[in-house]
């Protein structure tokens, strides 16, 4: 332990003024300031409820779904914060980048880790919702670190990846911004996935090897209504398919901690 | 300047062989078209390479101070870089025994919008230092800068001078074992590099190893026990600092074989006598100044013809006039006829390039005729080594 705080100390240091630094920085002039961190997901709720569970009458047979609802944009928000922050963070920090020598991967883990920040802020008023509408907390809710831990590390992942990759390829971040929109769609964020269900179960499968999908649905199920439909529940005599979005999680955090480390040399020049 | 050398001497940087290469990609584009056709045959642009850097190697011992110098684009910064770990050496190793902290720019990582006092915690952390040792340092730093009223304000506020003197006092606490420093001491008014000056003989006194980057010639002297001189990327010398600084200097010099040169020139004056012509012929012992001067169809009763030569930096150094010379002399120039004087000056003057104004007046000393400004270059390389800007030939020491 004293070894590991040793090798580490550099970055440990460095990540803990950079999250700080990026927390102070975030709501700078603004005049609510952190407050936008809790309305920016509850404004965009209340229209999606609107437009979805009111005009559209989607997932009313779903239970407690506005709160569902809620915690899928609030899950979803996290994820896209920690990548489409990600991407650029190694650019943005050219300046500091060819000036000095430090471990670079702290930039990209600080910006994810405010992001962290945030969702923590946010699943505090998911709570409020679900006391509000008289949700019941079961065992399940212990499960739900679990699933917050792997779109985490499936998010860092990317960020690492992409950002690696953003520094030569400066076409990264629209392909990014594409994919995060068909990511968006189909990761069961603002539509009950029992609408894909009633197409065939296949569809269903389908979606959820997602990870994202996958983690959205499965917090969901932990932390709301155990009714909610999971990719174990669907997979039935199929256990296998489980393995498949937690390999491609691992697989994920794999290739862009090793892509990141091999391009970091480089940055300075590149940057 | 000499530096006491003891038998334990250690090497604490050692940089064996290092090269280099930067690769250049050139697009030559011409149109959308071609640039959509060509866009999945990267293989049609072409890759220069460039090689800042070849085989360098030296070796650095604990507590000198070791100056690298260079012109713009022989490769100094690059060296610097990977010596700083910022850029990878293409070939070639770096050995290094204990923490070296690199000064490319002060303030690294300043960030505007947050207050003097975050910053001094985000830019000690990227030197490497925790809250708590912060902690310990703050009141020092901020004394040091003499900020204390400022430190709650946001460094956008701040002015660049201010800016600065808190960077450099952050800086100034960084416990290194081996310091490369760039060209930070160009910045802030003179009391500030002052301080800088003071911290640097603090640093030569305590032994510790600076690695030290400028242009300023005064101060490699001053301060360095050893130099290198790098050269379109390879080193050309590696000895004493004054040496390596007067082939600094002659890397300016020899460029220029004549040693008149026509420079940015500012001439001004009634016309009345002005110079026509004027030669300056420069020897190790003597400097000629041959000067025509052609009046105009008023002629001139009493005029005065004068010199002046200043430094590279434009300080004046020497001067006079046909009165004040050995054998003075009034002037009177008939109308539109012509006269040629010569001053002859004993060459005192050291190794520098000096400009040569010349001056024609009349003998009311208020009507200028001719004021000739930066009418010549003088470039001055004695063939010994390195003298200050006055350098006189017979001194005798008993």
């Amino acid at each position: 332990m004293e070894s590991f705080l040793n090798k580490y100390r550099y970055s440990l240091i460095l990540l803990r003024e950079l999250v700080i630094t990026e927390f102070k920085l975030r709501y700078q002039g603004s005049i609510l300031g952190y407050l936008w961190s809790v309305m920016r997901p509850l404004f965009l709720f209340m229209i999606m409820y609107v437009v979805f569970v009111y005009f559209l009458q989607i997932g009313g047979d779903v239970p407690f779904w506005p709160v569902q609802l809620l915690l899928g944009i609030v899950l979803w928000n996290f994820f896209s914060e920690v990548t489409n922050n990600g991407v650029g963070s190694i650019v943005g920090r050219g300046d500091v980048i060819r000036k000095i020598n430090f471990p670079k991967y702290v930039i990209v883990v600080a910006s994810s880790i405010s992001a962290f920040i945030n969702l923590l802020i946010n699943l505090v008023v998911i709570f409020i919702f679900m006391a509000v509408s008289g949700v019941e907390l079961q065992w399940q809710i212990l499960l739900a670190p679990l699933f917050i831990l792997e779109l985490f590390v499936f998010a860092l992942g990317l960020a690492l990846l992409l950002s690696a990759l953003f520094v030569r390829i400066r076409d990264v971040n629209y392909i990014w911004e594409i994919i995060m929109q068909g990511l968006f769609y189909s990761s069961v964020v603002i539509y009950p996935i029992t609408l894909v269900l009633a197409k065939g179960e296949f569809f269903g499968q389908l979606l959820l090897l997602n990870p994202v999908a996958q983690a959205i649905q499965d917090a969901r199920y932990a932390l709301i209504s155990s009714d909610a439909i999971t990719l174990v529940k669907l997979s039935g005599e199929r256990w296998y398919l489980i393995l498949i979005p937690i390999s491609i999680v691992i697989i994920t955090a794999i290739v862009g901690a090793y892509v990141f480390k091999k391009r970091s040399p480089t940055f300075a020049e590149d940057v | 300047m000499t530096k006491q050398k003891d038998n334990t001497s250690e090497v604490v940087l050692s940089v064996n062989n290092i090269s280099k290469n930067f690769l250049l990609p050139h697009e030559k584009m011409v149109s959308i078209k071609s640039s959509i056709v060509n866009i999945f045959k990267p293989k049609d642009r072409t890759i220069e390479v460039q090689h800042a850097l070849k085989d360098i190697s030296f070796k650095i011992e604990k507590g000198e101070f070791f100056g690298i110098l260079g012109r713009n684009g022989s490769g100094k910064s690059t060296l610097l870089k990977i010596l700083a770990e910022i850029y990878q050496p293409t070939s070639g190793t770096i050995q290094k025994t204990g923490k070296l902290v690199p000064f490319i720019e002060l303030g690294v990582g300043f960030n505007p919008e947050l207050t003097g006092r975050e910053n001094v915690y985000l830019n000690g952390a990227l030197l490497g230092f925790s809250r708590a040792e912060i902690d310990e340092k703050y009141d020092d730093i901020v004394e040091f800068a003499e900020l204390e009223e400022f430190m709650d304000q946001k460094l956008k506020n701040y002015s660049s001078g201010m800016q600065v003197r808190l960077a450099f006092s952050v800086a100034t606490r960084s416990e290194a074992d081996i310091l490369l420093v760039d060209e930070v001491l160009a910045v802030g008014d003179a009391d500030f590099q002052r301080k800088c000056y003071d911290y640097f003989k603090s640093l030569k006194k305590s032994g510790k190893t600076v690695i030290f980057v400028t242009h300023d010639m005064s101060a490699v002297r001053e301060y360095c026990d050893r130099a290198i001189l790098i050269k379109d990327g390879l080193i050309a010398h590696e000895n004493t600092a004054d040496v390596i600084a007067n082939e600094y200097l002659k890397l300016f010099n020899e460029n220029n074989s004549s040693s008149l040169s026509a420079v940015d020139t500012k001439r001004w004056g009634n016309g009345q006598v002005r110079v026509s012509n004027l030669d300056v012929d420069t020897s190790d012992d003597k400097i000629s100044l041959s000067i025509s001067i052609q009046s105009d169809k008023r002629g001139a009763e009493n005029y005065v013809v004068g010199y002046k030569l200043y430094d590279s930096e434009g300080k004046l150094v020497m001067g006079g006039n046909n009165l004040n010379a050995k054998n003075g002399k009034k002037l009177f120039l008939e109308p539109d006829s012509k006269q040629d004087i010569c001053f002859l000056i004993n060459n005192v003057l050291g190794n520098g390039t000096f400009t040569l104004s010349t001056t024609a007046r009349l003998g009311d000393g208020v009507t200028i005729c001719d004021q000739w400004d930066n009418a010549a270059e003088i470039k001055v390389t004695k063939s010994e080594s390195y003298y200050p800007i006055i350098a006189p030939a017979d001194v005798s020491v008993d």
